[in-house]
């Protein structure tokens, strides 16, 4: 895992770059979801509260909500993800990365775990 | 809460490293590999699956054909000494209690229901008992394996001594399999060719014919599969799921499943309203339809006819082999009567999508 990233409890990484935040799901995510097949990605110019959902990921067996890990405007989106979702699967913190915001309060970042907290809570029963 | 029940191989699929879920009460491999990888395995080459939880319920005795007949709505009289026939057991209203296997043996029929069934449908049959006939719920004692695929009688032939060659789809063989007495039947919920291996033992039993499968398999591309790939196989097949296509509040007419409800054969459990059904006209039936666009269509939501809500998807998600989303849903007869578009609400969005004819795979080695 990169050392930079921060990680939500929803399992979104979030990885400041310059000026913006590239945020993508984590590894663990992705394993869990298995295949996916599909991600619903927001409009560029779109703005999120942290913890709103901007977008969906269908894997072959699931949907689920993908939850902006801070607050701001979607600056790009990864429209690689359209033909390719399996980019999540295969490279979810680089080539996998979903959309890149413009954060309104980058003190937000400041209240997500470490890599190693998140390490830590996925070991520590995140499974329900 | 029950406790989860675990088939005989639950350990041998925790050592393959198979993701392990809760369904219908049993503790199952949901996936191996990764359900598209698996799903592809079987349409090109094979795949091995655990299906031990299913139940298996035994009749037998002097009324047992007269019995079994009255139960469920195939004709279970045209089954010859090696056949087996797929089926549906209804409620009186009609609604469906569950689909089955029926397979004519020496001295009895055996039921091969879903497994998250066994209970209800083993009360339901004694409940219906009548005449000189015995039941058994052996579903305990039984070990079942699925090997499905287009390579699937190359891989089995060499540790059976049932003549694969003379089975035919929807038949069966007494034999060994892998030096154990077990049935050997072509039939299956992929649409590939293949075999579903029924045999009395436990843990040790169940370890040695599968890994005596896999180990053969190998060379073929044999893969274990968990019941995600199971789901979408069938899915592609437009095989029901019961209690998402069918449940005990719709009709095998309704279904599509006019096939096998055999009407005419005779008094059967639920046939004076299915008769009505079929004399009035169906108010509702099963749909398949692929979808526009990479989403998919997924259980429950809402099926759109001219923009209005006509009906609810019973079952759908990605197909692997079509790269698409595809579903299955009843849809009210007043839409399907005129012209209009048919779309799928999709977490709010309407997504169009255009009926198709089943199943939706076309290609599968036995059809």
């Amino acid at each position: 895992m990169d050392e930079a990233i921060r990680c939500t409890s929803e399992h979104e990484w979030v990885r400041a770059e310059e000026g913006l935040a590239v945020v993508g799901l984590t590894d663990y995510a992705q394993s869990e979801l298995g295949d996916i097949v599909y991600v619903e990605l927001p409009e560029v110019g779109a703005r999120f509260e942290k913890g709103e959902v901007f977008g969906t990921i269908e894997s072959v067996k699931s949907v689920s909500d993908i939850y902006s890990p801070v607050s701001g405007e979607v600056k790009a989106v990864n429209t690689e993800l359209e033909p390719h979702p399996e980019f999540v699967n295969q490279d979810c913190y680089h080539q996998g990365w979903i959309v890149k915001l413009e954060m309104s309060d980058p003190s937000e970042l400041d209240d997500l775990m470490t890599d190693a907290e998140y390490e830590e809570f996925i070991s520590g029963g995140a499974e329900e | 809460m029950p406790e989860i029940k675990r088939t005989q191989l639950a350990a041998e699929h925790e050592r393959l490293g198979g993701k392990m879920v809760e369904f219908g009460g049993w503790w199952m491999p949901v996936r191996f590999a990764g359900i598209v990888n698996e799903h592809l395995a079987v349409r090109s080459s094979a795949g091995l699956f655990d299906v031990s939880h299913m139940g298996e319920i035994l009749v037998t005795g002097p009324d047992a054909l007269r019995f079994t007949n009255k139960l469920v709505t195939n004709n279970v009289e045209r089954l010859e000494p090696d056949q087996a026939q797929y089926t549906c057991m209804c409620y009186p209203t009609g609604g469906i209690v569950d689909d089955l296997l029926v397979y004519r043996l020496e001295d009895g029929y055996l039921l091969v229901v879903n497994a998250a069934n066994i209970e209800k449908d083993h009360a339901w049959i004694l409940k219906n008992a009548e005449g000189d006939i015995q039941i058994r719920n052996e579903s305990a004692d039984y070990i079942q394996v699925a090997l499905q695929g287009p390579r699937a009688a190359e891989i089995l032939a060499p540790l059976t001594d049932a003549r694969l060659e003379t089975i035919g789809f929807y038949h069966y063989a007494l034999g060994t399999v892998v030096g154990m007495p077990a049935i050997v039947s072509r039939t299956g919920y992929t649409g590939e060719d293949g075999f579903e291996i029924y045999m009395k033992g436990g843990e040790s039993e169940a370890s040695k014919l599968w890994r005596a499968i896999m180990e053969r398999g190998a060379a073929f591309g044999l893969v274990p599969v968990g019941l995600g790939a199971r789901d979408t196989l069938r899915l592609e097949m437009g095989y029901m799921l019961y209690g998402n296509d069918i449940t005990q509040d719709t009709t095998p007419l309704e279904a599509g499943l006019g096939w096998v409800t055999k009407l005419k054969k005779g008094p059967f459990i639920g046939r004076d309203v299915l008769l009505e059904q079929k004399e009035r006209g169906l108010q509702r039936s099963l749909i398949a339809f692929a979808v526009e666009g990479r989403s998919s269509p997924r259980h429950g939501y809402p099926l759109l006819f001219n923009g209005v809500p006509r009906g609810e998807v019973t079952s759908g998600g990605f197909s692997p082999s079509l790269e698409r989303g595809i579903g299955m849903g009843y849809l009210s007869a007043e839409a399907q009567a005129v012209e209009g578009q048919l779309a799928v609400d999709v977490r709010g969005k309407p997504i169009s999508a255009s009926r198709v004819s089943l199943p939706f795979y076309k290609q599968g080695s036995h059809l």
